[in-house]
């Protein structure tokens, strides 16, 4: 039960992150909504895993941890190069 | 005890879902990307932290709670390093922080504290 009411709060919080993804005015704000989605998705692995007793499940979110940092950093690598990063930004 | 410890741990899963959740408030609320920052910190440090405590204290002392310190560990090692490059990224990228004053001190004309929404 109390998994559940944890998990509840992890998703609406999933919720709330995914409109400030869709919403954000610069690539740079979805991509840090990005990385507080990844975050949560940690914790909601874990959660899963002790509402249906399955521990397996922690290793999966080992391996999100990991993925979310190489995942945000490929990402700014390849905007960092290219020159459509930020399109409200005044050119210096 | 064992009643002890499951309070113990509610408490912790609670506090930490509302974490995340005035985290995430914050992250939809805030008025610029910089400011932002601050209300995903508040879900990669509290909402976490005390959702993984809240887990470990019902995992007990076995592999199950080592696996949570580890994934504690690694969240808290990694996200400052991602935070920090995305907004050196976005200095790069040329966006400014929102100020209420111009950075020589003087006000800036026609806006005020009240209109940062």
């Amino acid at each position: 039960m109390m998994f559940f009411a944890a998990m509840i709060a992890v998703l609406i919080s999933v919720a709330l992150g995914l409109v400030r993804a869709l919403r954000g005015p610069t690539m740079f704000d979805r991509m840090l909504a990005g990385n507080t989605v990844g975050t949560l998705a940690v914790l909601a692995l874990a959660l899963i895993g002790f509402v249906t007793g399955r521990p397996d499940f922690l290793d999966l979110a080992i391996l999100y941890t990991l993925l979310n940092l190489v995942g945000t950093i490929a990402v700014l690598r390849y905007f960092k190069l290219s020159e459509s990063a930020a399109p409200v930004a005044d050119k210096e | 005890m064992a009643q002890f410890i499951d309070i113990l741990s509610w408490m912790f899963l609670m506090a930490g879902g509302a974490f995340c959740v005035i985290g995430t408030v914050g992250l939809l609320r805030m008025p610029d990307m910089f400011t932002r920052l601050h209300g995903a910190s508040v879900v990669d440090t509290l909402g976490m932290g005390f959702i993984i405590l809240g887990l470990i204290l019902q995992a007990g002392f076995t592999l199950v709670g080592v696996k949570l310190i580890i994934i504690a560990a690694l969240v808290l090692l990694t996200t400052p390093v991602a935070t920090h490059a995305l907004a050196q990224a976005a200095l790069h990228a040329g966006i400014r922080p929102k100020l209420d004053h111009d950075e020589t001190g003087g006000h800036i004309a026609g806006e005020d504290a009240s209109s940062n929404s």
